[in-house]
């Protein structure tokens, strides 16, 4: 089926400064999970598919921690917002601004993301 | 302990003589009434220990400690000013003086004197009664004597009297592992609250169980061996029974010696004579309660809660409120040896031209009598084998029931769909006896007070903290007035679905959902229809999918389509989640038992993989440190060596931890490590609302401490007791005894239904110890389900697990070998050989453990990278 061709094609890209920056192909995403890519500066990003197939990408590194888990999360609804909870102490970052929805002081940045053909 | 008040010694004394049952309550209605306040109060107590609950001192036998018994604390004695002389009993009272005397001379005047000296043990007058070997039951310090006399030397035990205590007794001392014998005089057991057909269905159960009862004989002479102590004893019937310790229960005698002693009239066959405030007919100034009173309607009560309303009496005299105890019921719900017993009202129909109705199966072990007048009232009854109505028919009697007799007394399912629920009751019902609380103060305590849950109510009116036996009513009637009262609680799951976990387990079950979404989309709150759920339903959903995988035809693995989504992040990487994003590794060690080269096995990969290890409690050994993608080569070399997953990171089986047991151990009387490993081999991999936890203890000194475990079993010289409910962390609770002298048979179906009925009732992350205290009918129902099949469920729960066991597949191996999954341990999508930079390990103790300072940099210097970025990456940079 051609549909299915085209989407092993398709690839994830990030929004840097100054770049669309590809990170990995949409089948390398489960519905519902996230995935963790390394950027060139360094920092990681943690990108996730939902189940409407919206992409979405925020910083991997949970603040409240320090370490580099937000992308290994469970994902929800809470109001509509699409959100991650930190596997080490759940706290919610909302998906498209990386705001923290327990915690209205922090939040995480947050990364524009599209799908391109290969 | 002895509390004494620095208060103002002019105040008028009351001067208590026993610190029993009911002596601690007079001293709370006291402190209610603000008596304490105006009066010194001084407590003569005999016993070392402060009140404690008698009624419930066999519990002490399945796990409670002397300390869990206590009725009181220092602080309710401080509080109030009490001051309470431990171990000093009153020696003499002078009437005319105003004074007693206690063994340690303490001397105290008194205006009014309370005797609540209670009972004490009749003890027939046979030769060599005092032998060593021989005790009553009675007091905390009886039950230790003869624990330790049990274990020391005692392989058989025989109890003299077949009644109440004597059944209780018998219990215990085949719960400490001995042969047991009941001898009763009389023709049958119970012989005061049965008649000859509950008696009849009681010997049946009792004999099942593997306890010997010769009923309709005496005990004529205690045999002694050579160095004084029992060997057997002669019955009237000429024969000898070998015992090695015997427990006389024949009965209790009012403590009345002391009252003798200082001329205070006493009843014929003894009790403290008193009139209807409790007050002593030959002293204004003193008072009786309790066993050793002879109530106003000639009675002496041998059961607590009259006790209770004397105490309450005599407060509230005191305090110059009228008040007057005239009798009291004597009904009475017990449960010995694992059967409900219990007679109400009239229960020998005594009452002019009443009638029975009578309802018994002995093959079942039910027999199940009513008394009514001819007018239809009931009058009273006998319950045995199943006393589940009690509560409602004991709060009906002397009404005429809405419902025919008969239709009473019939099992659920024989016909007539007659259970009466409390609904059905008048507001003056007393519901709960020990306290005297009715069904309008229960319901008051809803509407007017605001209480929305049975513990809130149970603080507020008392109702259901004496006994028990009217706790499950009582559940019945807070959940109807509270839906009467529209007050709408919320019990959903979560913001997506309005039904609690028990609901979707049934839908899941009965429709044979496979997939989250389907539930969610079909089930859902109407808002969260068509959304990605939330983190707290989609694990729960996930779990019990796992739960039911074999018999709904759902994915079996973990980690197979949708199911992965839904997995917390320790399921989802098979390993728990580290403070630094590392993770450990925690391979199974059925029952602790390890050899050797498996031991060498896991030092290598842990030198190899540079991880740390410790030995957790849970006998075995944890490796901590490993990066993510490092799992699946960890998992190959375990696997390789004969390891599987001890699922650490799940909602499932942890450890089944066993002591050594027989082989080994001087003491051990079953093999408990080979029990451990089978039940820890049969129920790995068990997805359940929360962690499960077992141990194998190989006798009753319980090495594995079996009794803090979700289901826990403890070795008899007669097979396996079976303890469920234990919990340690961060609210311990003692497991209680559900059954006991099982076979391996028996324990493991008794275990597969007990298991596989939590997996679906419970909450979400619900330990069994709080399930058991949250359910309707607490233990006893779950007794009534897992043994009697009450719900006719049990072949339903057995073919379940059965299910889980055939399917068990180890989730590390299933892994390394699919290429599908493998590919998700990597730390990078993009970079799938670097590792996380923000993982780093310092030493500590030759040992690593996480770089700390690392995480809080949050980005990690380029320079300490291990390859230049450029190389590593993947991707590419478009403009
Ligand atoms: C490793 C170990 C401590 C040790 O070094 O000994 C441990 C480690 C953890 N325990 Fe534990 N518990 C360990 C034995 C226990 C025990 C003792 C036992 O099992 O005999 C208890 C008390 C017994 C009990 O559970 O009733 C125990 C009571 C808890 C609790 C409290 C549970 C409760 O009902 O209150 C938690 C929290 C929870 O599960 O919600 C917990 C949670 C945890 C977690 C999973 C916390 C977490 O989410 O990260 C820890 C994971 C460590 C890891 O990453 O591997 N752990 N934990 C023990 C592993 C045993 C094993 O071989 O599987
Ligand atoms: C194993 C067992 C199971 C039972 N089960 C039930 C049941 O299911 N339901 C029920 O209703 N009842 C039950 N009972 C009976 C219940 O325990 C008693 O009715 C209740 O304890 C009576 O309270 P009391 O205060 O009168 O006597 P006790 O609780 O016996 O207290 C009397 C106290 O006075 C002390 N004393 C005696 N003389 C002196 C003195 N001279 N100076 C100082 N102190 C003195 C004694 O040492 C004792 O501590 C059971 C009893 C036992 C032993
Ligand atoms: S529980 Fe009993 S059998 Fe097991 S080690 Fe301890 S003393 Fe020995
Ligand atoms: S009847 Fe005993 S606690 Fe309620």
């Amino acid at each position: 089926m051609t549909l299915a061709l085209e989407s092993t094609d398709l690839k994830v890209q990030l929004r840097l400064s100054d770049a669309w920056f590809t990170v990995c192909g949409l089948n390398d995403l489960t519905p519902g999970r996230g995935v963790a890519a390394l950027l060139p500066d360094g920092r990681q990003v943690a990108v996730f598919r939902d189940r409407a197939g919206r992409l979405y990408g925020i910083d991997n590194r949970d603040p409240f921690s320090g370490a580099a888990v937000l992308s290994r999360g469970l994902t929800g609804t809470h109001q509509g917002r699409p959100f991650v909870a930190s596997p080490l102490l759940k706290q919610r970052f909302d998906l498209e601004t990386g705001d923290c929805l327990d915690d209205p002081a922090v939040s995480v940045p947050a990364y524009r993301v599209r799908t391109r053909a290969a | 302990m002895s509390t004494t008040a620095s208060r103002d010694r002019s105040r008028p004394t009351i001067v208590l003589v026993g610190h029993g049952m009911v002596g601690q309550r007079f001293l709370e209605a006291l402190a209610e009434r603000g008596l304490t306040a105006t009066h010194r109060v001084v407590v003569l107590c005999e016993e070392p220990r402060p009140a404690y609950d008698r009624v419930r001192l066999t519990s002490y036998f399945s796990g409670k400690t002397p300390a869990e018994l206590s009725l009181t604390d220092e602080r309710f004695l401080a509080e109030h000013g009490i001051e309470l002389h431990l171990g000093d009993p009153a020696e003499t009272v002078d009437r005319a003086a105003r004074t007693v005397t206690a063994r340690s001379g303490l001397a105290v005047r008194y205006d009014t004197l309370v005797l609540a000296t209670g009972s004490y043990p009749f003890v027939p007058p046979v030769p060599h009664k005092d032998a060593e070997g021989c005790f009553v039951y009675r007091t905390i310090e009886d039950l230790l004597a003869i624990e330790e006399y049990a274990a020391r030397r005692a392989k058989t035990g025989a109890v003299v009297g077949g009644g109440l205590l004597g059944l209780e007794a018998a219990g215990a001392l085949k719960g400490l592992g001995l042969a047991t014998h009941i001898v009763e005089f009389a023709p049958r057991l119970m012989p005061v609250q049965v008649d000859d057909g509950g008696g009849a269905a009681l010997l049946r159960t009792i004999e099942e169980m593997g306890l010997t009862v010769h009923t309709g004989t005496g005990t004529q002479e205690v045999v002694t061996g050579a160095d004084g102590a029992v060997t057997g004893m002669r019955l009237s019937d000429g024969s000898e029974l070998a015992t090695d310790l015997i427990v006389f229960s024949a009965g209790v005698r009012p403590r009345d010696q002391l009252a003798r002693d200082c001329g205070l009239a006493v009843g014929e066959r003894g009790g403290i004579t008193v009139d209807a405030q409790c007050r002593t007919v030959t002293d204004p100034r003193v008072f009786a309660v309790g066993e050793c009173a002879q109530a106003v309607d000639g009675r002496v009560y041998g059961l607590v809660a009259p006790g209770y309303e004397q105490a309450e009496t005599v407060a509230a005299t005191l305090a110059e409120d009228a008040a007057a105890f005239t009798g009291a019921d004597l009904s009475t719900k017990l449960k010995l040896l694992g059967v409900d017993v219990a007679s109400f009202g009239d229960a020998h129909g005594t009452a002019e031209g009443c009638l029975d109705v009578v309802y018994a199966d002995s093959r079942a072990g039910l027999y199940k009598k009513l008394v009514v007048a001819r007018d239809g009232t009931l009058l009273g009854g006998v319950l045995v084998g199943d006393a589940e109505a009690y509560g409602t028919l004991r709060a009906l009697t002397g009404s005429v029931p809405p419902l025919a007799p008969e239709q009473l007394v019939l099992p659920a399912g024989a016909g007539a769909p007659a259970r009466l629920g409390p609904s059905a009751l008048p507001d003056d019902a007393v519901i709960c006896s020990c306290h005297n609380v009715t069904k309008g103060t229960i319901r008051g305590a809803v509407t007017a007070h605001a209480c929305t849950s049975v513990p809130e109510v149970k603080k507020c009116t008392k109702a259901g903290t004496g006994c028990g036996s009217c706790v499950k009513v009582l559940g019945q009637l807070v959940d109807e007035e509270l839906a009467a009262s529209g007050i709408e609680v919320d019990k959903g799951l979560c913001g997506c679905f309005a039904q609690t976990r028990e609901e979707l387990y049934e839908i899941v079950l009965a429709l044979r959902i496979t997939s989250y979404r389907q539930l969610l989309d079909g089930y859902g709150r109407e808002g969260a229809r068509g959304t990605d759920g939330c983190e707290t339903c989609k694990p729960a959903v996930g779990s019990v999918l796992a739960s039911l995988a074999p018999a709904i035809g759902a994915e079996g693995h973990v980690l197979d389509g949708e199911q992965a989504a839904l997995q917390d992040t320790n399921d989802h990487f098979l390993a728990n989640l580290q403070k630094n994003g590392s993770y450990s590794v925690v391979p199974r060690v059925p029952g602790g038992e390890i050899t050797p080269e498996k031991l060498i096995v896991i030092g290598e990969i842990a030198r190899d993989f540079g991880l740390y290890t410790k030995l957790t409690g849970g006998q075995r050994i944890d490796m901590f440190g490993a990066r993510v993608e490092q799992l699946p080569l960890i998992w190959t070399r375990l696997v390789d060596a004969g390891f599987e997953s001890g699922h650490a990171y799940g909602k499932s089986l942890r450890t089944v931890k066993s002591c050594v047991g027989q082989t080994w151990c001087r003491y051990g009387v079953q093999d408990s490590v080979r029990m451990a490993i089978d039940l820890e081999l049969r129920y790995r991999g068990l997805r359940s609302p929360h962690k499960l936890k077992s141990a194998v203890s190989g006798c009753a000194r319980e090495c594995a401490e079996a009794q803090s475990k979700d289901f826990g079993v403890i070795a008899t010289a007669g097979g396996w007791n079976l303890y469920v409910g234990g919990n340690g962390g961060a609210t311990p609770r003692h497991a209680d005894l559900l059954a006991q002298d099982l076979s391996d048979a028996e324990l493991i179906r008794l275990i597969d239904r007990f298991l596989m009925f939590y997996i679906r009732t419970a909450d979400r992350l619900e330990r069994t110890s709080v399930w058991l205290e949250r359910i309707p009918g607490g233990l006893d129902h779950v007794r009534d389900v897992v043994v009697e099949d009450s719900l006719g469920i049990c072949a339903e729960l057995e073919a379940l697990m059965a299910a889980h066991v055939a399917h068990y597949r180890d989730e590390w191996a299933e892994t390394i070998k699919d290429p599908g999954k493998l590919a998700r341990f990597v730390s990078f999508v993009n970079a799938p050989d670097t590792p996380d930079p923000v993982v780093g390990f310092v030493a500590e103790r030759d040992q690593i453990k996480p770089d700390l300072p690392l995480l809080s940099l949050g980005l990690r210097p380029a320079a300490r990278s291990p390859k230049p970025l450029a190389d590593a990456l993947e991707g590419s940079t478009q403009r």
